[in-house]
């Protein structure tokens, strides 16, 4: 026990020593908890749109006045043919281009319809496909308000004989604001970084100065060693935990609905295994470039199966059982479940066991190919 | 120049002899595309749906019919009670809960007028506005056959084109995206932390002293990681033509042209950073931290540029992969030619030039 105190230490003192570790550890991720829900923001917004109006008639006005006013559409221009819109969205000024046909208005008064030219830059997927069911909602929307206007008041009064209200509601998130979903999850992608990265690059750093080799000649034993090492960035760990909370409360009015203390909980069992991660890049490294880039490997494809940026449902069989395999997925889902809906521990016992099995496993295979001779 | 191959064979040396870092290398893209074209997708399927069903009549048991047959929706065993749709939001099993009152569908063709209630968890925002989209566009499908004479009788019919991608191929976005993270890996952080290393090993020394120009080892040292980004592009490239079907639309020489441009803001970026820092952790944090993120964030591949707050969208004028990421898009996915992406090229051309030189002044030959 009195060894273990050494080490201890031995560690701490080395931690606060290196300063630009020390920034890297507090600093960084509490600035980028700051600047990263700012700039990660899927909503498609400001779509640019030209149009090229042959009609000019009121209703082609009218039109692009209610598109511009939709909120979701920003009139980038108004190129003087189909052509050089076509060529605004090569140069990419343009998202999507909107063509309105010369007798435009009379068609649609006469013959009741009118078709009209829709064309979308569809390379970014998610723009395209809701960028455009936005202008069709926005026509369709046009189109019942024709209806009241053009038709005779006496038709009008022809009420549907069979009406559906939907009335939808938005539970945990009632005005859908984005910033509730990704911030708890970039808390959770930071904290995986830095516990990942800095175990790593510690213990091989010793590899490579050759200090490891000076501990593996004392009687320190193996748990010693590992335990020595696991504490410390446990501890920090904790630290950036509740420094993140503090900041999401503090800049984004986020309070965990649930209970904090099972909260800390899991946090406390997701640091032990993410640790083991590092511990076990750690033995098979042999220099910090090595580490380095073996943790990047790993935590790039923990990020992407996590369900932070997709949805873990939409995945296919096999990348969802991927997806079940790391330890990220869970503790996201976790931190989002407790900290926007307050779910209690018996609804997310499934993902606490799910963290003592990783925590187990990777320390147990790290502990086992740990060695003290070369 | 005998001497300048020595000096890239014994770089290259240098390289294959870290097998690990090497097989990351190559296996990084590898992975990506694979999950990027085959697991991820903004695609929303299998969404967790709970039904309240207090009606239990012909109409609200059509429509639930309807919302079964639907692939985006997996509907789980039905509830009774608001308690059980809360337990099950919180346990995160189910996305959305659709109820039915009592008397349903009496009072759809007594009054004319019944109502359904959706809820939905708006913690996922994205997922909650689709999949109450889907449900109502559903519900209106049903409404539609209850009276087929409902449709507004002046419509506006929109002709929608999808322009370069017609099949809608989710993988088109993010390829322009990983090849230049992958330049961005091999040519700054991996040039940076090679130079360095030499620096802390002491092994720069001797190479100072040595006859051959000091100038010529950073040239030495660039060249390897030059050839190593061009073969993880070219099979960036056949993973996504063959894999993934993409089509290249447009010159491959230029494309190529432009990449080598990219590779070199890239060396020059990694030097730059190599000869103002002095031990391989600061270069790491540096070039992987402080170069990556950025990257990532503000090149527009993952989250589009336009919503970001303005400052955001100043500081991404000087990012370099920036420029490359528009000119790959329109060459690569657009087919345009050299005249799209004049401006862009300038503006990487002068990047280069100015790390290169700052990268060049900052190269000290003298020992401290």
């Amino acid at each position: 026990m009195k060894v273990l105190l050494f080490i201890l230490q031995k560690e701490f003192r080395q931690i606060f020593r290196d300063k630009i570790i020390l920034a890297m550890m507090f600093a960084m991720p509490t600035i980028q908890l700051i600047i990263m829900p700012l700039a990660a923001n899927f909503e498609v917004k400001n779509v640019n749109v030209v149009y090229v109006d042959h009609d000019h008639s009121s209703y082609s006005q009218k039109l692009i006045r209610k598109i511009a006013s939709s909120g979701y559409f920003k009139i980038a221009g108004q190129p003087d043919s189909y052509r050089n819109g076509l060529e605004m969205i090569g140069n990419g000024e343009a998202d999507l281009v909107l063509e309105i046909p010369a007798g435009f208005e009379r068609n649609l008064v006469r013959e009741g319809s009118q078709k009209v030219n829709l064309a979308v830059d569809a390379i970014n997927g998610t723009k395209s496909s809701l960028g455009g069911a936005y202008l069709v909602s926005v026509l369709t929307d046009f189109n019942s308000n024709l209806d009241i206007n053009i038709k005779s008041p006496g038709n009008v009064a022809k009420t549907p004989a069979a009406g559906i209200t939907v009335d939808s509601s938005n539970w945990y998130n009632p005005r859908a604001e984005y910033k509730y979903y990704m911030v708890p999850g970039i808390l959770v992608l930071l904290l995986t970084l830095i516990g990942g990265f800095i175990t790593a690059l510690n213990i091989v750093k010793e590899k490579e100065i050759g200090t490891i080799e000076q501990i593996n000649v004392t009687p320190i034993k193996k748990w010693q060693f590992i335990l020595g090492k696991l504490i410390p960035f446990w501890i920090v760990g904790i630290i950036v935990f509740t420094v993140g909370l503090v900041v999401m409360y503090v800049i984004y009015g986020i309070f965990p609905q649930g209970n904090l203390l099972i909260l800390y909980l899991f946090a406390a069992v997701y640091l032990v295994a993410l640790l083991g991660l590092g511990l076990l890049i750690s033995t098979f490294a042999d220099t910090q470039l090595q580490a380095m880039f073996i943790a990047f490997f790993f935590m790039m494809i923990f990020m992407l199966m996590s369900g932070f940026f997709t949805s873990t449902d939409s995945m296919p069989d096999w990348a969802r059982t991927m997806s079940n395999l790391t330890p990220v997925t869970h503790f996201i889902s976790v931190v989002r479940l407790i900290v926007l809906k307050g779910s209690g521990f018996s609804e997310v016992k499934a993902e606490f066991f799910y963290l003592i099995g990783f925590a187990v496993v990777l320390n147990g295979c790290a502990i086992l190919n740990y060695r003290k001779t070369s | 120049m005998k001497q300048l191959l020595v000096f890239i064979r014994k770089e290259f040396y240098h390289v294959f002899r870290d097998r690990r870092t090497l097989l990351i290398l190559f296996g990084l893209p590898i992975v990506q595309i694979v999950l990027f074209g085959f697991a991820l997708s903004s695609e929303v399927k299998n969404i967790g749906i709970s039904i309240m069903d207090n009606a239990r009549d012909v109409q609200s048991g059509q429509i639930i019919d309807k919302i079964q047959s639907s692939s985006y929706f997996k509907v789980k065993e039905p509830v009774l009670n608001y308690a059980e749709i809360e337990r099950r939001f919180k346990d995160g099993s189910i996305k959305c809960a659709v109820l039915f009152p009592a008397n349903f569908g009496k009072d759809l063709y007594r009054t004319g007028g019944a109502q359904i209630q959706l809820i939905a968890d708006a913690s996922d925002p994205n997922t909650a506005t689709i999949v109450t989209n889907y449900l109502n566009s559903i519900i209106a499908d049903y409404q539609q056959q209850l009276n087929p004479d409902l449709k507004p009788s002046y419509r506006i019919i929109p002709e929608l084109r999808q322009l370069y991608n017609e099949e809608q191929n989710g993988s088109l976005n993010f390829i322009p995206g990983v090849i230049a993270l992958i330049f961005m890996i091999v040519s700054t952080a991996l040039t940076s932390v090679a130079v360095v290393r030499e620096k802390e090993l002491g092994t720069m020394e001797i190479l100072l002293v040595s006859p051959f120009k000091p100038i010529m080892v950073l040239v030495a040292k660039a060249i390897p990681y030059l050839v190593l980004s061009l073969v993880n592009f070219i099979i960036i490239l056949l993973l996504s033509v063959f894999l993934l079907d993409v089509e290249i639309r447009g010159s491959l020489l230029l494309l190529f042209a432009e990449s080598i441009l990219f590779i070199v803001t890239c060396l020059s970026l990694g030097l730059l950073i190599s000869n103002v820092t002095n031990s391989q952790q600061t270069a790491m944090l540096l070039s992987m931290m402080g170069m990556m993120l950025p990257t990532m964030l503000l090149t527009g591949f993952m989250f589009p540029l336009e919503n970001m707050p303005w400052i955001f969208r100043v500081i991404s004028h000087v990012i370099p992969s920036r420029y490359y990421y528009a000119i790959v898009k329109a060459v690569m996915l657009k087919g345009l030619g050299f005249s799209y992406v004049w401006k862009e090229t300038l503006i990487l051309l002068g990047m280069s030039a100015l790390l290169l030189t700052l990268a060049l002044r900052n190269f000290k030959i003298r020992l401290q």
